[in-house]
């Protein structure tokens, strides 16, 4: 217990602000997945044939293609594509991303591509009246969009994000690769230099359990909240 | 682009390949036999039984793949009893790890796949059986299992698909499969393009190949 003091003589300060940290990379690639999405939910839902495809490309290769080979290419290959349209606007100095940024940006696309999965889905399935009805009744595109199509889609999508979630959030354990000091990557330096794998190991699979406990219960509550009524 | 780059490590990555489908073809086989195991006690009546079946899924369900492998891979050396014991010839190869670690992981998506398969047969059919004055045995082999693999084949697909991705963590404790080796070429040529596109194909290939197997199993096993 004595590894787990906060302070110098411990690791619980660490390990407190590596769970914090990987709540955050969870968050932003949360974010950036859901503009993803947004970009190409309406590609897959598209009347053009070429738009589906483009659509289905991404989501296919993504969800086809393992975490940690897509987390390798954001990793290594990354700045090197930053650099390279810098040049185009005539920089030419070492440019180096940070490992927050590469991370959650790399996990954002993995996670869009389920999330586009699902927010086309939750489309799909609303009920065809409610399109009709909408242009019949002569909405603007924004009404019709935030306050028919919009509460709708999100009651059937929510129990499939959370799921989206869960994965993400477990997703971000992956980017310990990079060395990004989050709770696995504190886990491999305590685990390191106290030379007490098992509990450290142990003790990060205990934080994630607890992270995906607490977010489930939250998530649950917003469930109940949407489909009131029904 | 530099195709020379492409063609050449081909045939590394289709060698690693067969360390990936290895590690993945061992770790579904364990896994359906623990995911079995775990769907009868959890659809058992016995409170203990259920409890522990539901918290072994939890667990592995909640927790990531990594952490699991290196519970298993760097953590149980730590214990000396289990270095004195038969075990530590399988625990001190990381191979052997890994399967173990994907085989408990695949095995707790399989148990709770399986068990809503169990649970949506319809009690018609086992009563039925019981009436025609079936063994019990009979019922669970030629009644109860047909069933269940024909509800549980298309969730079961997605999990080998979610297996595949997950055998590329093998390459965090020093195995070279697919992800591994190609890690490896990216690290040594910093071209991340274009092993990304060699190694990812080979991966949408197993997958493609995966989904159209399980579509024709699919249709095999709808009688109706």
């Amino acid at each position: 217990m004595e590894l787990l003091y906060f302070g110098d003589t411990g690791w619980g300060d660490e390990l407190f602000i590596a769970t914090l940290m990987t709540i955050a990379v969870s968050l932003t690639a949360m974010v950036i997945g859901f503009f993803f999405s947004l970009i190409f939910t309406p590609l897959k839902l598209s009347k053009y044939k070429f738009f589906n495809l483009i659509g289905n490309f991404y989501t296919t290769v993504i969800r086809g293609v393992p975490e940690l080979l897509v987390i390798y290419l954001f990793f290594f290959g990354g700045s090197g594509a930053i650099m390279y349209v810098a040049q185009i606007f005539g920089y030419f100095e070492y440019i180096e991303i940070n490992a927050f940024i590469t991370g959650s940006f790399a996990i954002g696309v993995i996670s869009g591509a389920y999330s586009t999965e699902v927010f086309r889905g939750a489309i799909l399935s609303i009920d065809k009246g409610q399109f009709e009805a909408s242009k019949v009744l002569g909405l603007n595109k924004y009404i019709y969009f935030f306050k028919v199509i919009m509460p709708q889609m999100l009651r059937l999508a929510l129990p499939n994000l959370s799921n989206v979630w869960q994965i993400t959030l477990k997703d971000t354990s992956l980017i310990s690769v990079t060395g990004l000091v989050e709770i696995m990557r504190q886990s491999y330096i305590a685990a390191g230099s106290t030379r007490d794998p098992l509990f450290f190991y142990s003790f990060a699979a205990v934080l994630y359990l607890l992270l995906t406990f607490v977010s489930m219960k939250f998530l649950n509550k917003l469930e109940k909240k949407y489909s009131r009524g029904y | 682009m530099d195709f020379e780059l492409m063609i050449n490590s081909l045939p590394k990555l289709l060698s690693a390949t067969l360390v990936t489908l290895k590690l993945l073809s061992a770790s579904l086989f364990f896994g359906l036999f623990i995911g079995l195991l775990f769907a009868l006690l959890r659809v058992s009546k016995n409170k203990f039984f259920n409890g522990f079946s539901y918290g072994f899924s939890y667990i592995f369900r909640g927790t990531p793949l990594l952490v699991q492998i290196f519970i298993i891979y760097f953590g149980l050396g730590q214990i000396e009893y289990l270095r004195t014991t038969i075990l530590w010839t399988i625990l001190k190869e990381p191979y052997w790890c890994a399967i173990i670690a994907f085989s408990l992981n695949t095995g707790a998506y399989t148990s709770e796949i399986l068990r809503s398969a169990f649970q949506t047969i319809k009690k018609g059919y086992t009563e039925a059986g019981k009436s025609l004055g079936l063994k019990y045995s009979t019922i669970f082999y030629k009644i109860q299992i047909p069933i269940a693999i024909k509800q549980s084949l298309p969730a079961y697909g997605n999990e080998i698909i979610l297996m595949l991705k997950g055998t590329s963590l093998a390459s965090t404790v020093t195995l070279l499969d697919l992800t591994g080796v190609a890690k490896y070429i990216i690290s040594t040529t910093f071209k991340p393009i274009e092993v990304f596109i060699v190694a990812g194909s080979i991966y949408l290939f197993i997958t493609f190949v995966v989904h159209n197997l399980i579509k024709y199993l699919e249709k095999k096993f709808s009688y109706q």
